[in-house]
């Protein structure tokens, strides 16, 4: 194990600052930590979505390490030009990373990102999954999960919102057989603070998955975001896990879950939600977190 | 310690002032974000510094100094996720 990187160790320094997100917005914290722990030797790539219209306003440009947006589809394919560019150049000490969205990644964006997993590039991919395509106004992602109400999964007397499951892109991305993947979350910002330096380490293509809601698509108070992240995870909803060598791994185990229910009804998305839907979604928690005891390493160990 | 800040800023006059393209200076802020702000969260004395608020906030908006720590109301949005996160009660938020 080497040394942790806390609140204390992280340097003072800010990389997205005076940014133009909502209050309380979950995917500029991911995006302000993950530039923490990279330093100014981060190269960004961010492609449309809420984090590049936040942060790009010219003459207001609020990242203070190199930065371009790239196409909606791109980010994983301008990531490999930008990481042989700036070898070519001879610039010493630079991590390309992706910073996308979870349309820009799951959906249109997938095959660049196949396709630079398959190169091996030596790139970071960081999905921040708000769980719809917020930056246009709430539509279903490939990442939206099941139930959830959006413009484009509307909520009726027959139909309750989205009718399908959540993509599985940890999964996904790490049958690539990718160097490392991990899942993380804004709710717990020690781990995804030492996922992103283990992950800036490793030759070869990375990916990390961090969930970060938003309070407007989520329908919850600005001040709740950390809080429903956490909540996330202690219902089950979302895992902290890796994958590496082969392996998969699992961070945190919970001996017991807590309200699924409660953290559905705090969310304006959910709110329509009749306990049958509920039980739905607990009966997918409990046949994943099933494989998950079956199959993969769970003795948890820090990072 | 660096991060974005503010600079002075005229708007473009004539034609010939607008640039070619949208590539410019890294970290170059021309508006304050304080507008958006109901309430102002202010540190009080039973902080124990243990900076869980300056992590998590998502602007940034939080540092450090000498004695503890400082809010740089230029930025600060007012969300309440500091006064949230604190173990010991230590922020309280304040109607502007
Ligand atoms: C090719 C293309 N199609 C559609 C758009 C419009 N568009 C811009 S941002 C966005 C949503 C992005 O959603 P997501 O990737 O989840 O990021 P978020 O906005 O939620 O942060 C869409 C559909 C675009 N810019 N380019
Ligand atoms: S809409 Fe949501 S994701 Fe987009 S800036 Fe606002 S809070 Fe963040
Ligand atoms: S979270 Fe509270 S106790 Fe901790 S540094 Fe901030 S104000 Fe002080
Ligand atoms: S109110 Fe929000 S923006 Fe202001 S200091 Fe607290 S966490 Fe940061
Ligand atoms: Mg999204």
């Amino acid at each position: 194990m080497s040394k942790q990187i806390t609140a204390k160790t992280i340097t003072d320094s800010e990389f997205f600052y005076g940014h133009k997100a909502c209050a309380g917005c979950g995917g500029s914290l991911a995006v302000r930590i993950a530039l923490k722990v990279l330093g100014e030797g981060a190269i960004s790539v961010l492609p449309a979505g809420c984090m590049s219209a936040v942060g790009f306003n010219y003459p207001h440009l609020c990242f203070s390490n190199n930065s371009i947006i790239s196409t909606f589809a791109g980010t994983a394919s301008m990531l490999t030009g930008v990481e042989a560019g700036a070898r070519a150049v001879g610039i010493k000490n630079f991590k390309a990373v992706g910073l996308a969205g979870d349309g820009g990644t799951a959906d249109i964006g997938i095959q660049a990102l196949s396709g630079a997993i398959d190169r091996n590039d030596d790139i970071l991919y960081i999905c921040y999954d708000n769980e719809a395509y917020m930056n246009t106004g709430i539509q279903k992602s490939g990442l939206t999960p099941f139930g959830a109400k959006t413009t484009t999964t509307p909520s009726g007397e027959n139909i309750h919102g989205n009718i399908r499951p959540k993509k599985n892109l940890f999964e996904i991305v790490a049958a690539h057989n990718i160097p490392y993947a991990a899942t993380a979350s804004i709710g717990d910002l020690k781990d995804f603070m030492n996922k992103i330096e283990k992950a800036s380490k490793i030759k070869g293509t990375t990916y990390i998955h961090v969930v970060a809601p938003c309070p407007i698509g989520w329908g919850i108070p600005v001040n709740e975001t950390i809080e429903i992240s956490r909540k996330m995870i202690d219902c089950g909803l979302w895992y902290l896990a890796e994958y590496e060598n082969g392996q998969f791994k699992l961070n945190r185990t919970p001996r017991k879950f807590s309200s699924i229910k409660d953290y559905l009804l705090s969310q304006g998305r959910f709110k329509h939600l009749e306990d049958a839907d509920i039980k739905i979604l607990a009966a997918q928690r409990d046949a994943k977190w099933t494989t998950i005891r079956k199959n993969w390493n769970t003795t948890e160990e820090e990072l | 310690m660096s991060k974005p800040y503010l600079r002075p800023y005229q708007k473009p006059q004539k034609l010939s002032d607008y640039p070619l393209g949208t590539a410019s200076e890294a970290g170059y802020l021309v508006t304050k974000n304080c507008g958006w702000r109901n309430e102002r969260p202010i540190i009080m004395d039973e902080c124990i510094n243990c900076l869980q608020c300056y992590l998590y906030c998502p602007d940034g908006v939080i540092f450090k100094t000498k004695s503890g720590l400082d809010i740089d109301y230029d930025f600060c949005k007012g969300c309440g996720i500091c006064e949230k996160i604190c173990p010991k009660q230590a922020i309280k938020m304040e109607v502007e």
